[in-house]
């Protein structure tokens, strides 16, 4: 049975449901704990993958394009080979079979076989006695390059086929291209009161984690590839190693030790991973290579840049009647998960308001530029950015406050949007009330005085999406419980524990299922030789479909120890209750044991205890092609409030304060979903204020060094309000959805919003320079001014 | 992470062994003083020496004093923290306090040091990048190649002076001492730079910046700094304003100076200040006007390149902002000038 049948809308947390549990009523679950890799992180004793050295260790380097675009005519690594403490060089031809992390556009190898196409992109690898000498092989390693030219604009890369960044793809530079249309958006529009037409743009950003990419793999003497490496998905690197090392999948284990903070930056397969293993079957000895900071910007994978039209118009009263939008992204040279970005750039959008007819066109062209891919709202910060600005004109046309233009277009609870997306619990309304609340709005929106502004918006995200990378039948998560007489229990789980606490989830999960305490369950993870399958640490997936897998392989698991614990008691099964370590008789009190003993009865009773638990999606989206791609079995909901200043000398916006409202479900854990919200926001936040992954004339980066892109400090951010808004979802576990990355999406557009509350210029251009401040003000002085003398013209006449 | 280079590193007791050492090794020897410029730097490929010598152990190059003269006396190992919190440099050179406090973040005060910051290597967004990275460009004339990014067909580097505390120096009239085996020199603060970006400095080799000293100001003295950069903490100046008011009994000026760094390779001393604002009283109307004249004037002067990040335009525009809110922040005895 999977958790797919065991909830269902009669779940016992759902809002409906007659014995409905109150947070009051949970044992772990609804209440603020630590993370159980909490005080390992603090105190330094996590491992992390660069922390591991092992035995005869070699280390590896990456030798990179100094061109943008160029073929390669020869690779000679004989000088380099000639350094003594040299193990081996590799090139392109070493590992020729191309992959990525969508089955259907694999287009990348793990170095340069025929062509680079950004700089920085890999060409070869060296691995040696230490990290100076392979270095130094680095430069010895001659390559010749025959320049072509670079693509650095997406419109270029559009309009001119030749030369191809990807010779083998049909149609010149496109990467992907989706055009769907959602009942009559031309004739909706033409009976709208109101139209507002715009264009927006998104510039690129990365997500810099504070650990850097690193990987490490050992080739046995009976030829078992291990791998550990600094991913969110497992499983996906386990694929693509087996594709194009060509060994059987059970020849290969993949490990990620702890991870510090990846953002979406972590789950493509990487070069170094290929690099190492084939390094490391090469010499016979360990290999482990750690990328630079200039590297890991390189990597990139980062938030695709988009040019956005949007048109919308809606009804005298507020109501939507359709959206129209076309959209250009930059991919960057590869295409990572661009199919889905360019899926999600429109497929995302229709909630949490009703759209009664919709339509987006989007591109996503290669240019010779770093990788995009996905980062933190994969594919729908950006058109959300777009549209909460929209929506905020439209509210400035028909005279309507921005909250009140959203709550009249809220689409509902248990509801199926216009692209076919079966919408569950919404607490969107809830969160409009709290930021309304807790900013004071109706008290100070529009009445602050000249310079300070407050601005609203809202978004939608999804909690895992019912389209597996690959398609496959089997389950989207799985869970394994062992459980002995030492009164333990151990979970299993393939799920990647990435500094979110997915982790800590299983265990919260166990003991809330067992009523065990908390140190008497340990979690293994993302092991592929331990641990069932999981798909990984993106698209928001991990609480919901984990989280269900665990709560799967629980009760299956309680429903021996209850038997056991009956029988001996020779009570009914329903009288025996797991209460924080202890097992207890509701019915006589005096009569109880500790769950260690529960465990002795039943590994006597069954045999040796042990439990698994799966997590699939129901069959979700819509009937179209590419109609699953952004369905989700939850969607969590969202508004912020943001307050700031803005500086009209110096054009400094300065963010004061956030009001975050976010419908995550059941908070499993509500200090780590406060946590999620805060950081969510002051990435988005710095999104629009500091960060820029520019490439520059020459297609370098900017300044791929974490002084030159700025990240926000300490002093950079602002205060936060975490407001929790829980609609229990009748198919998440308790009712949780996710809290990874929907927080993030409203933060950019409020920001635009409240700086045209506080001083009356629209920003839809990212980022949101001073500079560009003070041209829109001096704009606005003139238009004013325009306005004015042509004012006293009229008066004339 | 990025290597470092290979290099011995030597850490003297005494002045006289580092000398020694530097005099031995030649120019293929470098002074580190904290390391948080020179170690980034090296790391890059900028600077690859041989022989590197720590100032660290030398007990003698530390400390704040005041000279029998009046004079403060800032030994060069001093920590930027130190520099920006001591009573005596607060009290006497405002701005240099200001201008140290606001010198990257907590960390690097903690461990650069006011000499290593007046000594600070000149900056620019196409030198300052990995080995990789510049040589993916075709480098810069000021480290391993011939043409300027900044200014195309440039004969001359641009690399802009990045250290905050220099500009505050110029306006407190500092002297700075050096020593080498030909003996001690000390020279005027202002008579230091070279228009030059690739070696902004007058400086031979094996000289070693000891002392840093500021004369003895009035009561009257008043003095401020201003930053603009993109974060709160870390970021290098995109322009740093120095602000020295002088007044008389009746708060009226009698001698003011500005200087303003992040521009070219030195810092630039704003020409007709004093004339503009001598013998007006800082509360005045007439000072806030002549403020605004001020500001104008440095307008007029400052042309901010593209050499260091951030739109040289709106440096530009912001060159009058800083100047007029550091003049107001001195005559307030207030300041520093930061978003933050």
């Amino acid at each position: 049975m999977s958790a797919r049948d065991l909830h269902g809308p009669g779940a016992p947390w759902g809002p409906e449901a007659p014995g409905a549990k109150a947070n009051a009523d949970f044992g772990v679950v609804g209440k603020a704990h630590r993370k159980i890799d909490g005080l390992a992180k603090a105190t330094g004793a996590a491992v992390y993958t660069d922390d591991l050295q092992l035995p005869g260790m070699l280390h590896a380097k990456t030798l990179r394009s100094p061109h943008a675009h160029a073929r390669v005519k020869r690779v000679d690594f004989t000088k380099a080979l000639a350094l003594p403490g040299v193990h081996a060089a590799i090139g392109g031809d070493s590992m020729p079979i191309k992959y990525g992390v969508i089955p259907w556009t694999p287009d990348e190898n793990a170095l340069a076989v025929d062509k680079v196409r950004f700089i920085g992109d890999p060409v070869a690898a060296v691995a040696a006695l230490d990290e100076d000498t392979a270095n130094a092989a680095l430069k010895l390693i001659e390559v010749e390059y025959e320049v072509l030219h670079a693509y650095f604009d997406p419109r270029e890369a559009l309009a001119r086929t030749a030369p191809a960044i990807h010779e083998s793809k049909k149609g010149g530079n496109v990467s992907k291209s989706v055009q769907l249309d959602f009942g009559d958006v031309d004739s909706a529009l033409s009976q709208a009161a109101v139209v507002v037409e715009d264009d927006y743009t998104f510039h690129g950003t990365t997500h810099a984690p504070i650990e850097p990419h690193c990987a490490v793999a050992t080739y046995s003497a009976d030829g078992l590839l291990t791998l550990w490496s600094a991913t969110q998905i497992t499983h996906y690197v386990h694929r693509a190693l087996s594709r194009v090392l060509e060994l059987p999948p059970h020849k290969i284990r993949v490990i990620q030790p702890c991870l510090g903070g990846a953002f979406g930056g972590k789950s493509d397969p990487f070069s170094l991973e290929f690099c190492v293993s084939k390094l490391a079957m090469l010499t016979g000895r360990p290999v482990k290579m750690l990328w630079t900071r200039e590297e890991v910007f390189y990597a990139h994978r980062g938030r695709h840049p988009m040019q956005m039209h949007y048109r919308s118009g809606a009804t005298a009263d507020g109501k939507l009647l359709g959206v129209d939008a076309k959209i250009l992204i930059d991919g960057g040279s590869y295409s990572s998960f661009g199919l889905v970005t360019t899926y999600y750039s429109g497929q995302l959008l229709t909630g949490p308001y009703h759209f009664p007819s919709y339509r987006f066109d989007s591109t996503r062209v290669f240019t010779n530029k770093p990788p995009c891919g996905p980062k933190r709202g994969h594919g729908s910060v950006q058109p959300r950015f777009a549209f909460e600005i929209q929506l905020d004109q439209l509210a400035e046309k028909l005279g309507l406050d921005p909250l009140e233009i959203r709550r009249r277009n809220f689409q509902g609870d248990f509801t199926r949007t216009v692209n076919g997306q079966r919408i569950t619990s919404n607490g969107f309304l809830q969160c409009l009330d709290e930021v309304e609340r807790a900013s004071d709005w109706r008290a100070r929106k529009g009445k602050l005085p000249f310079g300070r502004g407050l601005g609203v918006a809202g978004s939608m995200y999804i909690s895992g999406t019912n389209y597996p990378v690959y398609p496959n039948e089997m389950p989207q998560a799985g869970v394994q419980l062992k459980v002995d007489r030492s009164g333990l229990v151990t979970v299993f789980t393939g799920g990647n524990d990435i500094g979110q606490g997915s982790n800590s989830l299983c265990a919260y999960i166990v003991a809330e299922e067992l009523g065990l305490k908390l140190d008497q369950v340990r979690v293994v993870a993302a092991d592929t030789d331990l641990c069932p399958v999981d798909l990984g640490a993106y698209s928001s997936r991990v609480t919901f479909m984990v989280g269900n897998a665990t709560i799967d392989a629980c009760r299956k698991l309680r429903e021996q120890l209850v038997a056991a614990v009956a029988a001996k008691w020779e009570c009914a099964a329903g009288r025996v209750r797991f209460i924080d370590g202890l097992v207890v008789d509701l019915e006589d009190v005096s009569r109880s044991m500790s769950t260690m003993e529960a465990f002795q009865l039943a590994e006597t009773k069954f045999d040796t205890l042990g439990a698994t638990g799966s997590y699939n999606t129901p069959t979700l989206g819509g009937d179209y092609r590419g109609g699953t791609i952004g369905a989700s079995p939850a969607y969590s909901f969202t508004a912020h409030v943001v307050e700031c200043e803005v500086d009209v000398e110096t054009g400094r916006i300065t963010v004061e304060r956030v009001w975050i409202a976010h419908d995550c479900g059941r908070a499993i854990n509500p200090m780590i979903v406060a946590g999620q919200m805060e950081g969510s926001a002051y990435m988005g936040l710095a999104e629009a204020v500091l960060e820029d992954h520019d490439i520059n004339r020459f297609g370098l980066h900017k300044g791929p060094s974490l002084l030159d892109y700025r990240i926000p400090t300490s002093l950079d951010t602002p205060e936060f309000h975490a407001l929790i808004v829980e609609s229990l979802d009748p198919e998440g576990p308790y009712g949780a959805k996710e809290a990874g990355e929907g927080p993030l999406h409203p933060s950019l557009p409020a920001l635009s919003n409240a700086v045209y509350d506080a001083v009356g210029i629209r920003l839809k251009h990212l980022p949101f320079t001073p500079a560009k401040v003070l041209a829109a003000l001096r704009e606005q002085r003139a238009a004013a001014k325009q306005e004015s003398t042509g004012a006293l013209a009229r008066g004339a006449r | 992470m990025l290597r470092l280079p290979k290099f011995e590193l030597r850490t003297p007791t005494t002045l006289e062994q580092a000398i020694e050492w530097l005099e031995e090794a030649g120019p293929s020897a470098l002074i580190v003083a904290g390391g948080t410029d020179l170690v980034p730097n090296m790391k890059h490929e900028l600077f690859t020496p041989e022989l590197v010598v720590s100032l660290a152990g030398i007990a003698e190059l530390r400390g704040i004093r005041r000279d029998h003269d009046g004079a403060l006396s800032i030994g060069a190992m001093t920590s930027l923290e130190e520099v920006a919190a001591n009573e005596l440099v607060r009290a006497q050179a405002p701005a240099l306090a200001q201008a140290c406090s606001l010198v990257a973040g907590p960390q690097l005060r903690s461990m650069g040091t006011l000499g290593g910051n007046v000594m600070l290597d000149t900056r620019c967004q196409w030198y300052n990048q990995t080995y990789f990275w510049r040589q993916a460009l075709g480098f810069c004339m000021k480290k391993d190649g011939s043409l300027c990014h900044v200014v195309a067909g440039g004969k001359n580097c641009v690399a802009a002076a990045s250290n905050d505390s220099a500009p505050a120096l110029m306006t407190l009239g500092a002297n700075l001492e050096f020593e080498s085996a030909k003996g001690a020199r000390e020279t005027p603060i202002d008579e230091l730079w070279l228009a030059d970006g690739i070696r902004n400095k007058k400086l031979e080799h094996g000289e070693i910046l000891t002392r840093i000293r500021v004369p003895p100001v009035g009561t009257g003295h008043r003095g401020a700094y201003g930053k603009l950069r993109d974060r709160g903490s870390i970021d290098f100046p995109l322009l740093g304003v120095a602000v020295r008011l002088d007044l008389d009994s009746a708060q009226r000026v009698e001698h003011a100076d500005i200087v303003i760094t992040a521009l070219a390779a030195q810092p630039k001393r704003i020409s007709k200040v004093v004339e503009t604002l001598r013998g007006l009283e800082v509360e005045s109307p007439e000072f806030a006007s002549a403020c605004e004249t001020v500001a104008a004037l440095a307008h007029k002067q400052c042309r901010p390149l593209p050499n260091i990040p951030g739109d040289h335009d709106y440096r530009r525009e912001m060159v009058p902002v800083y100047v007029r809110r550091t003049l107001a922040a001195a005559a307030a005895r207030s300041g520093p000038v930061h978003h933050v």
